[in-house]
């Protein structure tokens, strides 16, 4: 354990604008593959504050919910680029506002 | 203990309406017959058993009840699943089992032809179970079921041709008719129990000289409600429009229910509840009121009608009039003897015109028969004898039961009953023998391509079976032995009646109440029995019977063109002849009204307003709906950006 190595404030910062930065992505980008990084993003944000306050408070509850994430990020890999390679098999295009047929 | 058996009797001709009911498609025929038949046998056999049980009770005991299981009790209010076995259950019991068989028996010849035999015998025999049960029950209640299970019989066999949209309007009418009568029916089983705090008869007979005050509003109130539901099961003014037309049903269904058994219902249940409507002189008044004009407007009905079993069906309610007649005078002994009799008879008179029915090919209208005599003999003697047992020659049964109901509204009640009374005799034999002629007598009318032939065996035994017991069925009450009346004597216990009793207790609650109560001493001189008048009356009603039947023959005989002559353009009789338009009355004000309501019902507040509502909700629900759709854009960004404001909306809200 190191002590006053670097303060949690830093991590949650960093935690903070990769979470915003996935966002970002989210909501500007079009492409889809990049939108999914966007998300990926996202998620190991998440992550390093989990790590970060379980050091922060000496556990090990967020080293183990954030192999969760990580897992469940894993999955959601796979059925979402599966997913991606079937709507471009239905239509050749990768912008995300193509695939607007699903409303009212 | 023969009495034992007491639950068996309504028990069989339920197994066999149930097996009938079934599998009786897949049995057959001859097996559907048999098993009705047997059931009734077998119920008539028990019946017998019962009696000779009930013969054999200790001096002094006149009921014997039977629980068989306490049906529901609710704090203290109990229902027994019961039956009683008394004197007056023992009369109706023979009638229902022995002319139900009788009957029976016929109906396995009338109906052979009939594709739905079994549902026909299915409901038939139901029909008796439920008889049974409405004359055995022990209590208001179980006698209500009877009461609803003839009914719902009735129903089912009025409407048996189903095809037939007039049979179907038949039963329709019958059924609704009756609910009439069957509320009010029920209104006086409610209020006897909120007075009495039982429905048992034993118990409320026993009780109510004491707690109800003699010509009081209670008693009035509860007799009178029951007297409406008579006046519907028993087809009275004014609930009698509903027997005529029920004879759209199969001829032994007319027979059995619409002559014989159920349609005495009412008689029956005013004779069960005696005691209620001796203390009330009021209702015992309407009754007889009631009884008599009954009697005389449904025979001047019968005297114009052309279907032959129209005439009867009026006759019938002209006959249970009479009945009526003699318990509102209080002779309720003459009114049980005349059911009997009118059983024999009009059921014989029933099956009769079936035959005649049956033998030309389902022709009804008596303007196409006659000179029948020749091609029916023993549907014609049979028929003979019953006709004069109805006008009331002697010493044919008829005579006598009619002549005590006669003399009895004379010294119980007033010159005006016995008016009635003889006028309709007159009409009786009249409209009787007018049928007599019309069908049997004369030259034949008939279709000359039916060649009229006697019924079978199955159907004439009948016929003369209860052409025997019309003959000899005046034995139960013969006049001038006084005090040897077979049946005042059995029907005793059943009857009777401490008037005096009675008068000390209603003071005595008079009183207590801090009322007056008026002199009563006139009503406790005892009545003489005066064999005399009664033998001067039974010449006069002879002879009026007599007159009936001459007039007939002159009418119908000696000179056929009379009646062409006193009817042509008669705005009287044109009234009589369509029933005294009672029927277009009733439409009008009642099912014309019913209808019309229900059709502005329907098309303005079910249509217009409630539908409107409705809709109305609906639309504007998805009109809102329609705005919000367009948030779904389809546009995956759109989401995650609502995503994204709402969860930053609710971090600003929470902080």
């Amino acid at each position: 354990m190191l002590e006053n190595s670097v303060p949690l404030s830093h991590y949650l910062m960093l935690s903070a604008t990769l979470f915003v930065i996935g966002i970002a992505g989210v909501l500007i980008r079009r492409n889809v593959i990049v939108v999914f990084m966007s998300i990926e993003i996202m998620l190991n944000a998440v992550n390093i504050s989990l790590i970060a306050f379980d050091n922060y408070m000496n556990l090990s509850n967020g080293q183990i919910f954030s192999f969760m994430v990580i897992c469940v990020a894993a999955a959601e890999v796979s059925v979402g680029l599966a997913i991606i390679i079937a709507l471009h098999r239905n239509k050749p295009s990768v912008n995300l506002d193509d695939f607007n047929l699903l409303k009212w | 203990m023969l009495l034992k058996l007491t639950c068996l009797i309504p028990l069989f001709p339920l197994i066999g309406s149930i097996i009938n009911g079934f599998f009786g498609l897949k049995i057959g025929k001859k097996a559907v017959g048999f098993i009705a038949c047997g059931s009734m046998t077998l119920s008539f056999l028990t019946s017998v058993l019962v009696y000779v049980g009930y013969l054999m009770l200790p001096e002094g005991q006149h009921v014997y009840e039977q629980v068989v299981w306490t049906w529901f009790g609710a704090s203290d209010f109990n229902v027994d699943f019961g039956f009683q076995v008394d004197p007056l259950t023992l009369v109706m019991m023979f009638v229902v089992t022995g002319i139900g068989l009788i009957i029976h028996v016929y109906a396995v010849g009338y109906m052979q032809e009939e594709f739905s035999y079994y549902r026909f015998f299915a409901y038939f025999n139901l029909f008796v179970s439920a008889m049974l049960l409405l004359v055995m029950g022990n209590n208001f209640l179980l006698m209500f079921i009877g009461w609803e299970g003839v009914g719902l019989c009735s129903y089912f066999l009025i409407g048996y041709y189903f095809e037939k949209k007039s049979a179907c309007d038949a039963g329709t009418k019958a059924f609704i008719v009756n609910r009439v009568g069957d509320f009010a029916f029920l209104l006086a089983v409610m209020y006897i129990f909120n007075i009495f705090g039982t429905i048992d008869f034993t118990e409320v007979m026993h009780a109510a000289p004491e707690k109800l005050i003699y010509a009081g509003e209670a008693v009035t109130i509860i007799t009178m409600l029951l007297f409406v539901g008579a006046t519907g099961k028993s087809a009275q003014i004014p609930l009698y429009t509903w027997l005529p037309d029920a004879m759209e049903g199969p001829t032994p269904v007319s027979a059995l229910i619409h002559a014989a058994t159920m349609v005495t219902a009412g008689v029956y249940m005013l004779v069960r509840c005696s005691v209620l409507f001796n203390l009330s002189p009021m209702t015992m008044t309407v009754v007889a009121f009631i009884g008599g004009g009954t009697a005389i407007m449904a025979a001047t009905i019968g005297m114009t009608q052309f279907d032959i079993k129209r005439v009867l069906a009026y006759s019938t309610v002209s006959q249970i009039g009479y009945m009526f007649m003699a318990c509102g005078v209080g002779a309720y002994t003459a009114a049980i003897f005349h059911l009997v009799t009118h059983a024999f008879f009009k059921a014989c008179l029933f099956l009769g015109s079936g035959s005649v029915i049956h033998g030309i090919h389902g022709e009804q209208d008596m303007r196409k028969m006659g000179g029948l005599k020749k091609h029916m003999p023993i549907t014609y003697w049979t028929f003979l004898i019953s006709a004069l047992t109805i006008a009331g020659i002697p010493p044919l049964a008829g005579f006598f039961s009619k002549d005590e109901v006669l003399y009895h509204s004379l010294m119980d009640g007033n010159i005006i009953f016995w008016g009635m009374g003889i006028s309709a005799a007159l009409l009786t034999a009249f409209y009787m023998f007018r049928l007599v002629f019309m069908t049997f007598h004369g030259e034949s009318r008939v279709d000359p391509s039916v060649h009229p032939h006697e019924s079978p065996k199955m159907m004439t035994m009948p016929l003369v079976v209860l052409a025997g017991l019309a003959t000899v069925g005046g034995m139960l009450g013969l006049p001038f032995l006084h005090g040897w009346h077979i049946l005042h004597n059995w029907l005793e216990p059943v009857l009777h009646f401490d008037l005096a009793n009675a008068l000390q207790h209603s003071e005595h609650m008079l009183h207590e109440a801090g009322r007056h109560a008026p002199s009563w001493a006139h009503l406790l001189e005892p009545k003489e029995h005066n064999g005399w008048i009664e033998f001067a009356l039974m010449v006069f009603s002879t002879v009026v019977a007599i007159t009936g039947v001459v007039g007939a023959y002159i009418f119908y005989i000696w000179r056929p063109d009379l009646p062409e002559k006193f009817t042509q353009g008669q705005w009287g009789f044109d009234m009589v002849q369509n029933k005294y338009y009672v029927d277009e009355l009733y439409d009008d004000v009642f099912v014309k009204p019913t209808v019309e309501g229900s059709n502005l019902l329907w098309k303005e507040c079910d249509a217009k307003a409630i539908d409107g509502a409705v809709n109305g909700a609906a639309k504007t629900i998805g009109w809102f709906s329609r705005q919000a759709q367009t948030l779904q854009s389809g546009f995956v960004r759109n989401y995650a950006l609502f995503i994204v404001v709402g969860f930053i909306s609710l971090l600003l809200a929470m902080f």
